[in-house]
């Protein structure tokens, strides 16, 4: 993922919150994937306008967190939902 | 053992269906028409399935669009806060009824393919005109915005046309293509002369599916389940039984999976009687293949045993005749060669007929 890519949640997908495990999921045709912290606090950001790098950026500074540590952290991670088709990119 | 709560659960609406396919995975004695739940009893159903962890919902049958009511069914699902997927032939569905599902919220839609082309598909659904208005509804479908799943259904006489779905698939806009060979249950079972892939059909497609997956990565997810007649180890069935996945029949019976009533010495709750938390967590059915007490051997000392849990509990009585035998699909499986054997048997009998699914009766019908 690059920081000028532009990640959007296709329609039929969505976040869920799982209150009888406790966790956020992503919903998908057939799949429900369990989110950890970082990755709910990123797809929470996407909306289709910002971009990755703004995102993370923005993240970063409201968890006072290293920025290159959070887009390495959650790169892989979208770029596996993108290839799944769970997430689209538009630059 | 305590069970982890169901992450899917399959409702059969209804086993009408306007197709007839010679694979339909719906029980050869099927229950009346007329004893099928009605909408409360689906809506309470869906509510109780949310409340005990479950997060996919699929509609399935028969064909889920004979019941009139399934819209309000479709806005009691999100209602209740489950991701909602409808598995239909597409055929009873217009234009109009579509918009309504979407103003209902339907998540997802999943269209099967009986064939690649008319005389292919309305041979196998044993419906005139249904793949003319297959593509119809894949129209309406792009039209509207609906995620749509390709659900490709193959056999000897159809496997040849997997590079033609892979592409119908992406011309129809669909991020997804479930290639799915025939798993000889239900209807199956009695078609495995007429139906059974050849073992180099099987390998073939293996190796479409593979090139495939690269080449489209990205753009068309494949999921696929291979001729497991041909393979040497048997697929981890339903996720392990009882640990992911519940079914409920039109007439409300809870199963771990829509084979299950293959097996003879199950008993089967209903959700009419009991809570769908208690039946999962309690029913006998349920537990009487959880986990791996209640193996034999060779399973019973394999290292692969929660990896396939045995395999399929519905294969090994449909073929063996014990449903707590290894699957015979298995290379450890005593029954493995001859289940090879008979497999390459059936897929040479190329002149076996087509037997077609029969549709429910009313009660009221006479049985002749
Ligand atoms: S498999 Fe064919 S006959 Fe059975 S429910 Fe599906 S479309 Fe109908
Ligand atoms: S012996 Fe049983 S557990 Fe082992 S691979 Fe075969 S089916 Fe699976």
């Amino acid at each position: 993922m690059l920081t000028t890519d532009i990640p959007i949640l296709p329609r039929g997908v969505r976040l869920h919150h799982d209150k009888v495990r406790g966790t956020w999921v992503l919903l998908a045709p057939e799949r429900a994937i369990t989110l950890d912290a970082v990755g709910h606090a990123i797809l929470n950001e996407v909306d289709g306008t910002r971009s990755f790098g703004e995102i993370t950026g923005a993240l970063a500074e409201r968890y006072s967190a290293p920025v290159d540590e959070i887009r390495t952290d959650s790169s892989g991670f979208l770029d596996a939902l993108r290839s799944r088709r769970f997430l689209d990119v538009s630059e | 053992m305590t069970a982890p709560a169901p992450i899917a659960m399959l409702a059969e609406l209804t086993y009408r269906c306007p197709l007839s396919c010679p694979y339909c995975s719906n029980p050869v004695q099927m229950a009346a028409q007329d004893s099928e739940l009605d909408t409360a009893d689906w809506a309470r159903v869906f509510r109780e399935a949310a409340e005990m962890g479950v997060l996919q919902l699929h509609l399935s049958g028969g064909e889920p669009a004979s019941r009139r009511d399934l819209t309000d069914l479709v806005s009691a699902a999100r209602k209740a806060g489950l991701y909602t997927n409808l598995i239909t032939s597409g055929i009873g569905l217009t234009e109009k009824r579509l918009t309504q599902l979407d103003d209902a919220g339907l998540d997802h839609v999943q269209l099967s393919l009986q064939g690649t082309n008319p005389e292919m598909a309305d041979e196998i659904g044993g419906y005139r005109g249904g793949f003319a208005r297959k593509l119809q509804v894949a129209e309406w479908i792009g039209k509207i915005g609906f995620p749509l799943t390709l659900n490709a259904v193959l056999h000897r006489r159809n496997l040849h046309q997997l590079p033609r779905a892979l592409e119908m698939a992406q011309e129809m806009g669909a991020r997804r293509i479930e290639v799915a060979t025939v798993q000889f249950h239900g209807w199956a079972l009695k078609n495995r002369a007429a139906l059974m892939p050849t073992r180099e059909q099987a390998k073939e497609a293996n190796q479409i599916v593979t090139q495939a997956r690269k080449r489209l990565k990205g753009r068309l997810v494949i999921d696929y389940v291979p001729a497991d007649y041909h393979e040497d180890f048997p697929k981890r069935c339903m996720g392990g039984w009882g640990t992911t996945g519940l079914n409920v029949t039109p007439d409300g019976q809870v199963l771990p999976c829509h084979a299950a009533q293959s097996i003879p010495h199950l008993t089967f709750d209903r959700v009419q009687d009991k809570s769908l938390n208690e039946i999962w967590y309690n029913g006998a059915a349920f537990n009487a293949y959880r986990g791996t007490d209640w193996m034999q051997e060779p399973c019973r000392s394999c290292d692969r045993k929660t990896i396939d849990f045995g395999g399929c509990r519905c294969q090994a009585m449909a073929v063996i005749g014990d449903p707590a035998a290894t699957d015979p699909v298995c290379i450890k499986s005593p029954h493995h060669e001859s289940l090879q054997t008979q497999a390459s048997a059936f897929s040479a009998q190329d002149d076996a007929p087509l037997i077609y699914r029969e549709a429910p009766q009313k009660s009221s019908d006479p049985i002749n």
